[in-house]
């Protein structure tokens, strides 16, 4: 463990612009954490050869005084995003040894920018899970402990990249968000994590779960890492059909700390019964820190939030059912061929290659898209999606934000919620209403709860709007002033 | 409508996933589950609601009809499970 490691992406920048270290010796540093902490699971692949490969042309290139955004930093890619010659499985076995022969969009934009990839970080089998508890590589551990010392999960989807950040093996991770994956695990992480707005970052190269819903954001430590990481990661693409073409703003020139002039929302409906006391608290508490930074608070209502999961839970798995259907053992990936037909090879690589929770939503999907079952599920989710942005677009006619927990509780033990999926799927209950709406949405860490793990707070915007998201979100964890750090890690700097 | 082991193993079939008896039966009560939470959509009001497939206001764009990309046959094939000359190969589609 080394000092260099608990940096922000910003502080690493201007020390490497000041010559205090070198981008070798801080790939170096996140290069000896990584092999310090495989007890966490975090990456699926390691590529230290390739990191150091990139550091020492970060260094040559910031010597030409040509350094780029990211210049020099190392980042954890989620193996849902295809790399070059890089093994890229979606924690599925059904992926296990596909090498792309092309670079995704969002990573492409990042290595241009300077960005040095440490390696592939795991996630829930195909993004699908709020646990990191379904991939084929293993479950994923938590650098937080509660008191009782038990394992957590880091949260899912993007658990790998979150334990990552969070464990300061990487500076910043990429993350994917369909229905919560970068807000939940970052709020379990004790981290900052952006879902940009649907159309901000291309999705070509990105293994697809749900496409009208996925989109690519970063987690890091700060709001204002976030900020430079995703100048980088977004922008137009005319290889995706749904990139928006439209400039990026310069997001880091909105951080101001201060939020005079602002009206924050707050959604009645996200006051549910059954709200643990200690998130209720943390959202009341950063409620008063927006007023405190300027801000003005206005009720609002979302008058179809209590539909927003089951809207999800039919439109997600019939758009999955449909992507995943490219699994047939013929262009890529597992083949598992006993001497039948073509239909037996199907049927039987994909009975092997899926975990037992994406076969669930394949099925689901099938289900609610098979003739009869269309109007009755499918077309009446898209119908009250409509209702679901409806409620979003009214509500921002009296506020620029709103302002939410992330989730309804802290991170929990591995193997808890297993028994029953509805349980699993009610993670996602506040992250789920922006992903159907395609609104931009952030989690940023706020403070601890009794057991000694992090809570986070949801703050979502406007379309297009995520530079007033950002601004909200570093102007109250300017306020928080959350700084504790995984007491794994105080361990091992004590050991 | 509730799901039984018939319904699961013709959407098994469906989606090309081999399903044993006992793993059907092992997956109604989950399934059902997520049916009869989905279910509850059928309370909301959407007379008159358009459906919503994209929440993005674009335009599909066009684009110049020109060969842009191709002459990779090689990296089509690099992660085929199996080919020969060129072309995947299949287990026998006809008998």
């Amino acid at each position: 463990m080394s000092d260099l490691t608990h940096l922000t992406i910003a502080q690493a920048l201007s020390g490497l612009k000041n010559k205090d270290f070198t981008s070798v010796e801080l790939t170096e540093a996140h290069i000896n954490a990584m092999q310090d902490a495989r007890d966490l699971n975090a990456f699926i692949v390691e590529t230290p050869e390739k990191a150091m490969e990139q550091a020492k042309a970060s260094d040559a290139r910031r010597a030409s005084g040509d350094a780029g955004l990211l210049e020099g930093i190392p980042m954890a890619i989620k193996d849902l995003f295809c790399t070059e010659g890089v093994q890229t499985t979606a924690s599925s076995k059904i992926l296990e040894g596909f090498i792309p022969q092309y670079e995704s969009t969002v990573t492409t934009n990042m290595f241009r920018d300077g960005a040095v990839m440490l390696g592939k970080v795991g996630l829930d089998e195909f993004a699908m899970g709020s646990s990191n508890t379904t991939s084929y590589f293993g479950n994923i551990i938590n650098p937080w402990k509660a008191n009782d010392g038990k394992d957590l999960v880091p949260g899912g989807s993007s658990g790998g990249s979150a334990a990552a950040v969070a464990a300061r093996i990487a500076m910043g991770a990429t993350g994917t968000d369909t229905g919560g994956s970068i807000r939940q695990p970052a709020a379990f992480c004790g981290l900052a994590g952006i879902k940009p707005t649907y159309g901000r970052c291309s999705r070509w190269g990105i293994i697809a779960f749900a496409s009208s819903l996925d989109q690519a954001g970063p987690i890091a430590r700060t709001s204002e890492d976030c900020a430079i990481m995703l100048e980088s990661m977004a922008g137009f693409d005319a290889k995706d059909s749904t990139s928006a073409d439209k400039p990026v703003p310069k997001f880091t020139e909105s951080l101001t700390g201060d939020m005079k002039g602002l009206r924050v929302g707050i959604p009645k409906e996200y006051r549910m019964d059954g709200t643990p006391d200690e998130i209720v608290k943390i959202w009341d508490q950063g409620i008063a820190w927006a007023k405190d930074a300027g801000a003005e608070i206005v009720d609002v209502s979302l008058p179809h939030t209590k539909y927003a999961l089951p809207t999800y839970y039919i439109i997600a798995p019939a758009e999955a059912s449909s992507n995943l259907s490219r699994y047939d053992g013929v262009r890529y990936g597992l083949r598992v061929d006993e001497g039948g037909n073509l239909n037996d090879m199907y049927a039987k690589t994909r009975a092997e290659g899926f975990g037992d929770e994406v076969k669930r939503r394949i099925m689901i999907g099938a289900y609610v898209l098979s003739a009869g079952y269309y109007d009755a599920y499918y077309i009446k989710a898209q119908k009250v999606r409509r209702l679901i942005l409806n409620d979003f677009i009214k509500a921002y006619e009296q506020c620029d934000v709103l302002l939410t927990p992330t989730a309804p509780s802290s991170a929990f033990a591995i193997g808890e919620n297993e028994d029953d999926p509805i349980k699993m799927y009610l993670n996602d209950v506040f992250t789920v209403p922006a992903s159907l709406a395609g609104v931009p949405g952030m989690s940023i860490p706020a403070g601890l709860d009794a057991k000694g793990l992090p809570l986070g707070l949801q703050i979502l915007g406007r379309p297009w709007d995520e530079a007033t998201v950002l601004k909200v979100g570093h102007a109250i964890e300017q306020k928080a002033g959350f700084n504790a750090i995984p007491q794994s890690l105080l361990n091992k700097k004590a050991a | 409508m509730s799901i039984d082991k018939q319904t699961v193993l013709k959407v098994a079939n469906l989606s090309r996933i081999e399903v044993t008896d006992k793993e059907a039966e092992d997956m109604v009560g989950k399934l059902d589950k997520i049916i009869g939470f989905v279910e509850q959509l059928s309370e909301v009001d959407t007379d008159d609601i358009e459906p919503l497939a994209n929440v993005v206001d674009i335009d599909l764009r066009l684009r110049d009809d020109v060969v842009n990309d191709g002459n990779c046959q090689d990296k089509v094939l690099a992660n085929a499970p199996d080919s020969i000359e060129g072309f995947y190969v299949v287990p026998k589609v006809v008998e």
